[in-house]
């Protein structure tokens, strides 16, 4: 084979995986579409008595039935509901009384912020922790390290949350209490971005800045745990795997620092899989967010959700389910996919 | 001497002492281990807690006594007294009750299903492995939690459909790991020569293939313990769990979270429970997955 042939059997080939990766990513939004409307469907609250009340004839309680189009065979409703959601309609919210993917585009912002703030602690602290962990293994470093990975994956979030507002708000006054910024700054700034903290820089405000930073940096520190706990393992026994490979040992033996054969050696052939491990506990950190933002009154997408679960509002429930999981499972296939690239073993 | 002779016999004569030996071997080795026994330790105290919870409570869970509400920890009440004057700490005890009969039923529920659904998808192959593992898949690629939430709120409030909205989200990792070990039990001699004498599919499934399935997903549902403890406690907290006045962890922190600020202990104590016994699992667990984990070994 001349180098063009194979040049194009490699474009073929990435053409064709490209598809394949296509069929997969639909099927399984398909699927997750498929699970909504299905939870949609076994809840007990009858979607029709809500709208018309437990006073309505049974006259209008049919034609309220027939106009919300409950009367079509289950898999014409499906269509339709997959068609409402490839256009972005997700119903309207009960309690709120606007769209629900409105709704949804303005409280995301607010946990993507959150988890972002999360994230970055999560990586500073984990990644070297499990390095040095690996580093050290065995060492009573170690032991710290691994035993305080398992308590991070042993405490409830929502009361770890609690426990934290007790401490460093009430009883230190390090931070400020719950919600996004202090109520006299609320709803001053110019949305841009929809992230308050960003938003406050575009716009030059020093003093909101400081406060959404004081109101956000305790429960994005508090996620950042959760994910520090996953990555610091993760880290670990990644490098571990390397530690023990022959390279390792020849550069040792070629007389190469002890710290660049860790940081250099190991650690950048551990790269790759721990872009993963990292994309992995971005998307658990959304779920994650669910509970802490319901203990912080955090206006993202967790506490929309738990909100709705209290006026069972069902429009919104689904919406911001569907929305977590389409945006879980997309983390996962781009971290998958990154993998792929940068990797070229898997090739 | 004899009797560690027995268990230790390089050539077992039946098929009870080869399982009685593997046994006592992963023990041995798990003892070797502090932080494994510890878990155990942890474990075994839940159950005998939660077996004995009348006799070691020193009151009932339920009795409310309004002239002793919200008193701090003391020798009469170690763990305080909640908002509607009852004791925190025979609240607990109980609770460990509702705790152990959770993850209890979630695990008798959701590990035969998974089982059941991996071995019929690793066995058949072709149309139904596909089907079924499509379905395990669009599982596994929801978060749990966000999943369970979501069921939870459709089947309506209450500790029975929380169980079930918790196994509704866990076993699909079972189905898995059951429809790995089949695959490679499938095309094994002894199934090939069962199928020969006349056995059918339901016979060969159920006798032959899930039985050696089991023990690998018995470790993964210790290993999963923890997180299904934390997410039970997660949907009493919301409300969507346990209701009130059973002595749910998760519901007591949601009673105390108003008065975290000025009486911290309504909250703080059904939370240690929480993380103490979740902690447990996860030391188990650690310490089995390095035990029974080639590849972990020496790490």
């Amino acid at each position: 084979m001349n180098s063009t042939s194979i040049r194009r059997s490699a474009v073929f080939g990435t053409l064709s995986s490209l598809a394949g990766f296509v069929v997969v990513v639909a099927l399984t939004f398909l699927g997750l579409l498929a699970l909504t409307f299905f939870i949609g469907r076994v809840i007990p609250i009858d979607p029709v008595l809500a709208v018309v009340g437990d006073r309505a004839t049974s006259a209008q309680y049919e034609a309220a039935r027939v106009a919300m189009g409950l009367d079509r065979p289950l898999i014409v409703q499906f269509v339709s509901y997959v068609g409402d959601v490839l256009r972005f309609d997700l119903g309207m919210s009960v309690s709120t009384n606007r769209p629900v993917a409105q709704d949804l585009a303005r409280v995301f912002p607010a946990t993507l912020e959150m988890a972002t703030i999360g994230i970055f602690i999560g990586i500073m602290l984990g990644v070297p922790a499990g390095v040095l962990a690996a580093a050290r293994q065995g060492t009573w470093v170690d032991q710290i390290i691994r035993v305080f990975a398992l308590l991070g994956y042993s405490v409830p979030a929502f009361w770890l949350g609690l426990v934290g507002l007790a401490i460093f708000y009430a009883g230190l006054g390090w931070v400020s209490g719950p919600g996004r910024v202090d109520i006299f700054y609320d709803g001053i700034t110019p949305v841009v971005t929809g992230m308050l903290t960003v938003d406050s820089l575009i716009a030059g405000d020093g003093t909101v800045f400081r406060s959404a930073l004081s109101h956000i940096i305790l429960p994005a520190t508090i996620l950042g745990v959760f994910s520090l706990a996953y990555i610091a393992r993760m880290t670990r026994s990644l490098m571990l795997d390397q530690l023990h490979q022959e390279f390792v040992t020849t550069a040792r033996v070629k007389g190469v620092p002890e710290w660049q054969v860790i940081w250099v050696h190991a650690f950048g052939a551990i790269r790759v899989p721990l872009i993963t491990v990292i994309g992995l506990s971005y998307a658990a950190l959304l779920e994650g967010s669910v509970m802490i933002e319901t203990v912080f009154s955090w206006p993202g997408i967790g506490n929309y959700l738990t909100t709705a679960l209290f006026n069972a509002d069902m429009n919104a429930v689904l919406g911001a389910t569907l929305v977590i999981g389409a945006v879980f499972i997309v983390i996962n296939k781009v971290s998958d996919v990154l993998y792929r690239i940068l990797d070229p073993r898997s090739r | 001497m004899q009797v560690q002779d027995w268990l230790l016999d390089d050539s077992p004569a039946s098929r009870g002492q080869a399982a009685a030996g593997r046994a006592y071997r992963v023990s041995l080795d798990l003892m070797r281990n502090p932080l494994a026994v510890l878990g155990m330790l942890i474990i075994l105290l839940l159950i005998l807690t939660a077996a004995f919870a009348p006799w070691i409570a020193p009151e009932t869970p339920l009795g409310q006594d309004l002239t002793r509400r919200l008193l701090p920890p003391s020798p009469e009440h170690w763990m305080g007294t909640d908002q509607l004057g009852r004791d925190i700490l025979s609240r607990v005890i109980h609770g460990a009750r509702v705790t152990l009969l959770i993850v209890g039923l979630v695990a008798v529920i959701s590990a035969p299903l998974g089982l059941l659904i991996g071995a019929v998808s690793g066995y058949f192959g072709g149309w139904t492995d596909r089907v079924l593992m499509g379905l395990t898949d669009v599982f596994l690629s929801m978060p749990k939690l966000v999943l369970a939430l979501a069921f939870a709120a459709a089947l309506g409030p209450g500790i029975e459909n929380a169980i079930i909205a918790i196994a509704i989200t866990t076993w699909p990792a079972y189905a898995r790991i059951a429809r790995a070990e089949t695959l490679t039990i499938r095309n094994s001699e002894f199934v090939a020569a069962t199928r020969l004498l006349g056995a059918s599919h339901t016979r060969i499934i159920t006798r032959h293939v899930l039985p050696l399935c089991t023990s690998s997903t018995i470790i993964r549902v210790t290993l999963d313990m923890a997180g299904i403890i934390l997410t039970a406690a997660g949907l009493g907290f919301l409300g969507l769990g346990a209701q009130p006045p059973q002595p749910e962890w998760g519901a007591m922190i949601a009673g105390g979270r108003r008065f975290i600020i000025d009486y911290w202990w309504v909250a703080t104590m059904p939370g240690i429970a929480i993380f103490v016994v979740s902690l447990g699992f996860n030391l188990l667990g650690d310490g089995l997955r390095d035990v029974l984990d080639p590849k972990a070994q020496g790490q």
